[in-house]
């Protein structure tokens, strides 16, 4: 998908398709949705604001509620509160078939008994096109996602790829104003999975489309998408950037779900300015700066990504001037996953810290060996305070 | 190393089994069929002529062979009789299977629809009628279809008609009688087809602007056309040869070949003719088995 568009410029026209709701309003926008399933929230008040041209995500651990927003908002399922106003019209009752969105499935649910060439012209004979103007399509999207030569191949006769891109292509064939992909990448290998990844960012960044991904996958979602809605419960529990995310997490639920953190609780002890004094069971006293102030409560969280935590030995580690958080502890556990590597320490105060450094930023490669006393380092700007 | 030596033995022998059976009780009795359908009918028993005898020597076994001739064959196309009633059990073979399909496949649909829950329930409901004897149950319409049956007395109360309707030995309580008797087999496979489809499919289908009978009729029915097959052909073989059903509830005036078949056989004792009767009927169902099988190939071919 990468490389030049073919001859005419279905860039240019797709993104005038998104043009046209009024500037400042949103695209799509979700309004106290909920869904229940006999006794089943499933989905439980979810309100969104999706932009015209956006590449959202949908993250949530599976039954989350995250693929029957999805189905909502695609048709198969019909809200029991709130409205889905597209385009300022509220489509919440609208059929699949009268919706200007199309969605890529899953497991893509491309038609067994038609060609790759008729299962992208099949969205296009429903809109009863001209027969010149569904060819001409048809060759532009195969054209866009690769599949020539391919035209006439049943899809069971192609590979698991070839398939993902008939999918997209046939979902992209009708020009919706937003194109939904269900968990678009679950069915590839991870090689080809992350190639294709990058293949949907190019295509979608060109085309100016608006697309909302589910995924289940936090690396997926922070690498693809410009914004992320995670969901727990039916709720959707934060909307930002994957940096915002990754760094401000609103929770501890999701600060342990996006990525990997170290948790301390603890008590608010002491306040001075931004910075908070929590005395902490397992890692002792933690001076950290909260950027936001915790509502109300002195039972509290502190936060720590691996990546933020300086490992050294102990008696060497004065170097560090800043007043920082140090814990002794001795390393137990070493992972080497190749680009960085995992430390497990047990601290002295009792609870256990993980570690993650560089590979390229170690001195010398064996310098803690499990058993190697250490002292794990982190300043008050990396922590991130929650309440429990 | 010996997972495989265990295993090797039966299933070995699991293969073969289907064979045996079919030399068994298909072969065998088909060649003595045929060698029947050769022979000439006689006063004697059994009544039929040549009869080989293997004690008899090499001779009396080149004669026997020699006395073997196609005449019945002959007589079969030359006599009206036979060829009127291999025409009608094809009408009424296509007749019924086409009623089959139009009444079973919404049947089957509304099954394979239901809740996951219900659908167990709804199989019994489509075989329990098995669990009676089946004579019993033809039977029993013949007791709702009679002058002052059930179907009368219904059709009298609700003024559809002033006078009881004649239903027994009519084309029509024939095809009440077969429609009746052959429906779970119309239904069971159409079921099995259409229950294992990916819901998705047909999401799909709307997803991209198809309304719902424009997803029936290009995405849902041609997936389920091997279902269709299936049920065509579990029904419209036995139908062509159907005995018991045309003989209780049709009239006497124009006969099925399997009634045919039985007349030469017990009534005329012309075991000769009845056998080539028999092989003739073999010969017309081969067709659509034969292209049946060509359309799974290629579809097998095809999926590949």
């Amino acid at each position: 998908m990468a490389g030049q568009l073919p001859g005419t410029d279905i860039a240019a026209e797709m993104a005038g398709v998104n043009a046209h709701p009024a500037a400042g309003q949103p695209l799509l926008r979700i309004e106290g949705v909920a869904k229940t399933f006999g006794t089943f929230r499933a989905v439980d008040g979810v309100s969104l604001d999706i932009r015209a041209g956006e590449f959202f995500a949908l993250l949530g651990p599976s039954g989350c509620g995250k693929t029957t927003l999805l189905r909502m908002l695609a048709g198969f399922e019909a809200p029991d509160e709130g409205r889905l106003l597209l385009g300022g019209t509220d489509i919440a009752q609208a059929l699949p078939h009268e919706r200007p969105i199309n969605m890529m499935f899953q497991n893509y649910a491309l038609f067994p008994h038609l060609s790759v060439r008729d299962n992208i012209a099949f969205g296009l004979k429903r809109a009863r096109l001209a027969r010149e103007e569904i060819a001409t399509r048809v060759a532009e999207m195969v054209a866009l996602v690769k599949l020539e030569g391919l035209e006439q191949r049943k899809p069971d006769q192609l590979s698991g790829g070839q398939r993902q891109r008939v999918a997209l292509a046939r979902a992209l064939a009708r020009r919706p104003q937003l194109l939904l992909l269900d968990e678009p990448l679950a069915a590839l290998d991870k090689k080809l999975r992350e190639s294709t990844q990058g293949e949907l960012m190019e295509l979608q960044r060109r085309l100016g489309m608006t697309f909302i991904v589910v995924t289940h996958d936090q690396e997926e979602a922070m690498t693809m998408a410009s914004r992320i809605g995670v969901m727990n419960a039916g709720k959707l529990v934060q909307v930002a950037t994957p940096r915002e995310l990754y760094e401000a997490p609103r929770s501890r639920w999701i600060a342990q779900f996006v990525g990997d953190i170290n948790l301390f609780d603890g008590e608010l002890t002491q306040r001075d300015g931004d910075r908070l004094v929590i005395a902490t069971g397992g890692a002792g006293t933690l001076i950290a700066a909260a950027a936001r102030e915790p509502a109300g409560g002195t039972r509290l969280s502190v936060a720590v990504r691996p990546e933020k935590i300086r490992l050294s030995r102990r008696g060497t580690e004065s170097e560090h001037a800043a007043p920082i958080n140090r814990l002794d502890g001795v390393v137990a556990d070493v992972c080497y996953l190749g680009g960085t590597t995992t430390y497990k320490v047990r601290l002295d105060a009792g609870g256990m810290v993980q570690a993650s450094l560089a590979n390229s930023a170690r001195r010398d490669a064996d310098a803690y060996g499990p058993g190697q006393p250490v002292v794990a380092a982190f300043a008050p700007d990396d922590c991130v305070v929650l309440e429990r | 190393m010996s997972a495989r030596r265990i295993f090797a033995r039966p299933a070995r022998f699991a293969a073969i089994a289907p064979y045996v059976w079919m030399v068994l009780f298909f072969l065998v009795p088909f060649g003595f069929v045929l060698k029947i359908s050769l022979s000439q009918t006689a006063i004697a028993q059994p009544p039929y002529e040549p009869v080989f005898d293997l004690t008899a020597g090499w001779a009396a076994i080149r004669a026997a062979f020699a006395a073997l001739g196609i005449d019945n064959f002959r007589l079969l196309v030359s006599d009206d009789l036979y060829v009127f009633a291999y025409l009608r059990s094809l009408t009424v073979a296509v007749m019924s299977t086409a009623l089959l399909v139009l009444i079973g496949y919404p049947i089957a649909y509304g099954m394979a629809r239901l809740p996951r829950r219900w659908h167990a329930v709804a199989m019994v409901l489509v075989i329990v009628p098995f669990w009676t004897s089946f004579l019993i149950r033809i039977y029993a319409w013949i007791n709702i279809l009679q002058h002052d049956g059930l179907l009368n007395q219904i059709l009298m109360a609700l003024h559809l008609v002033s006078q009881p309707a004649v239903w027994l030995s009519t084309d029509a309580a024939m095809y009440i009688g077969i429609v009746y008797s052959y429906l779970p087999f119309m239904i069971l496979p159409l079921y099995a087809t259409l229950a294992k489809m990916e819901p998705a499919l047909e999401e799909a289908a709307g997803d991209l602007g198809a309304p719902p009978w424009q997803v029936f009729w290009l995405v849902t029915f041609p997936l389920s056309l091997p279902g269709v097959g299936a049920g065509v052909l579990l029904c419209f073989i036995p139908i062509v040869g159907e005995f018991v059903i045309p003989d209780l509830l049709a009239g006497s005036n124009s006969l099925m070949i399997g009634q045919t078949l039985w007349l030469e056989f017990f009534t005329n004792k012309d075991w000769p003719v009845a056998s080539a009767a028999a092989i003739v009927l073999l010969l017309v169902l081969l067709v659509p088995l034969l292209l049946y099988e060509r359309l799974q190939k290629r579809q097998l071919e095809q999926g590949r």
